[in-house]
């Protein structure tokens, strides 16, 4: 039977250890990313893993959060007759909170999972132990290219939600709601700012780390098997989106904070 | 014991993984060009042993010495070059499931050794016909391939950078007992063309008399006996003549409760 103060200090204590653990994999791992040998070959194969494969999901959650965006808009604006800010809405949203939020939430569903399981799979396999002893650091082989990898990609798939969510919001504002095509993309253009894709940029990039770290982390560290396997996976999921959520508001505070 | 200075040298080597205390004082000599086999139960600490030989595991006290060179507590540099020295045949094989057979064998030499993959390809090619596989093979990826392929593919890694010091982490488990004498007639041919030194740990007593020079038994965390090959039969140890005739009985007990 264990009394209620001693599961509060193991909580705290475990807590403090993953704290502890993931900071110096964090160090080790930043480490290896500027230290060379690099393996180019690498790199490039995760870059299209993460870049060029997730296009399609982010894509799609991309033109929908903007068509969504736009009807919303509608119905809260129409009230005051103030359709016209409808462009700005969706525009400013979409750079600046939703294109780099629901892209890395999608990324770290498709692509965390997967770094989670495959790195976990070959912990549990001995396969990390044999990179070992062909005098192959692990760290710099299976981490470093995969953190680079998601630093670079995320802000390039950033951008492309970006566009696609913005047409999305076009799309039902001029064929559905009847606004102006000329004055949507009037509105849009004039009132976006640099700072708004910047940020949003500068967003996908810390999200495109935190997602990459939290699969690295959570698969070397599995252990136990499927289970462990399948453990490390929802862990990196689960980390990397309360992360992402946590570090948005941090970034948001950084820029736009007075 | 060996004469000369021993290729690796163990002392007093303790790991312990929470309460469980899995190596209680090591001490364990492998001289230059021997075959050494280790012997012991499962969950004795024999892999946890070469794991630390390997730097896996960071043992908690003890020395290693590898060519007379301390390699408890070396910076993970100066390990990697150690570790160059090394082959290791896995239980499983440990075959990277994202590389075809060929980039497996030639994976040491290509990422450990910086050697272009052409003529990584043609050694790789080479290596695999050592071990009785057609270049065919080598485009395959390891799922394709059954049990006793994977553990060729492995040795066929394991040697393919002609280490110094080969290790064979239960090189005959899970294999039928002909596809487990083929494997114990490579590891022997293999060990023999490089001249290198090979440390073994396996419960297959077939394997034991086909490829050690001397035998060592773990129990409890150590070094209980270890001898020449040909004077297993008559160690005088009870220990080691209920495993090598696996008894029941004996002083081994397993805590089995009655159902």
């Amino acid at each position: 039977m264990i009394h209620f103060p001693q599961l509060i200090g193991r909580t705290v204590l475990a807590g403090l250890t993953t704290a502890g653990r993931l900071s110096i994999f964090t160090v080790v791992a930043l480490i290896h990313c500027v230290r060379p040998p690099f393996y180019p070959r690498l790199i490039l194969r995760q870059m299209i893993e993460i870049g060029y494969y997730s296009l399609p999901v982010v894509g799609l959650t991309a033109i929908f959060t903007g068509m969504v965006l736009a009807l919303q808009s509608h119905t809260g604006f129409s009230r005051f007759e103030a359709e016209a800010a409808i462009p700005n809405v969706v525009v400013i949203s979409i750079t600046r909170e939703l294109g780099p939020v629901l892209a890395a939430l999608m990324v770290a569903g498709r692509v965390g999972a997967a770094m989670a399981a495959e790195i976990g799979t070959m912990r549990v396999t001995e396969q990390i132990d044999a990179l070992t002893t062909l005098s192959t650091n692990p760290m710099k082989y299976l981490v470093a290219p995969r953190l680079i990898a998601a630093l670079v990609m995320l802000p390039c798939l950033v951008l492309v939600a970006d566009i696609i969510g913005v047409l999305g919001g076009y799309l039902v504002s001029t064929y559905k709601l009847g606004l102006n095509p000329g004055n949507y993309l009037r509105n849009t253009w004039e009132f976006l700012e640099p700072i708004d894709v910047t940020s949003g940029l500068v967003k996908a990039a810390v999200f495109g780390f935190i997602v990459a770290l939290l699969g690295c982390y959570n698969g070397y560290y599995s252990k136990g098997g499927a289970q462990g396997v399948g453990a490390a996976t929802t862990s990196a999921v689960v980390g990397a989106s309360i992360l992402i959520l946590a570090s948005d508001y941090i970034v948001t505070e950084l820029f736009f904070s007075r | 014991m060996t004469e000369a200075a021993p290729k690796i040298a163990i002392r007093d080597l303790h790991k312990a993984f929470g309460d469980k205390k899995v190596l209680n004082g090591i001490d364990l000599d492998v001289g230059i060009g021997e075959s050494l086999v280790v012997i012991g139960g499962s969950g004795t600490g024999k892999s946890v042993m070469i794991k630390c030989v390997l730097g896996i595991v960071e043992p908690d006290s003890g020395s290693i010495k590898v060519d007379g060179e301390e390699v408890v507590g070396m910076p993970a540099r100066e390990r990697e070059r150690v570790l160059s020295k090394f082959g290791m045949l896995f239980q499983g094989g440990a075959l990277f499931d994202s590389l075809s057979v060929w980039e497996n064998v030639a994976f040491g030499l290509v990422a450990g050794k910086g050697m272009g993959r052409i003529e990584a390809k043609e050694i790789a090619l080479r290596k695999l016909g050592a071990v009785g596989l057609g270049p065919e093979v080598g485009e395959l990826s390891p799922a394709e391939l059954s049990g006793g392929m994977q553990k060729r593919v492995a040795l066929a890694r394991a040697i393919a950078t002609e280490p110094e010091i080969i290790f064979f982490d239960e090189p005959t488990t899970g294999l039928d007992p002909i596809m487990g004498d083929v494997i114990n007639d490579l590891v022997k041919k293999c060990v023999q063309a490089l001249g290198a030194t090979a440390l073994s740990i396996t419960h297959d007593m077939a394997s034991v008399r086909r490829i050690a020079d001397r035998v060592a038994m773990i129990y409890n965390g150590r070094i209980i006996w270890n001898g020449s090959v040909k004077d297993i039969d008559r160690s005088g140890n009870d220990h080691v003549d209920q495993f090598i005739h696996g008894r029941a009985e004996g002083p081994i007990k397993m805590p089995i409760r009655p159902l």
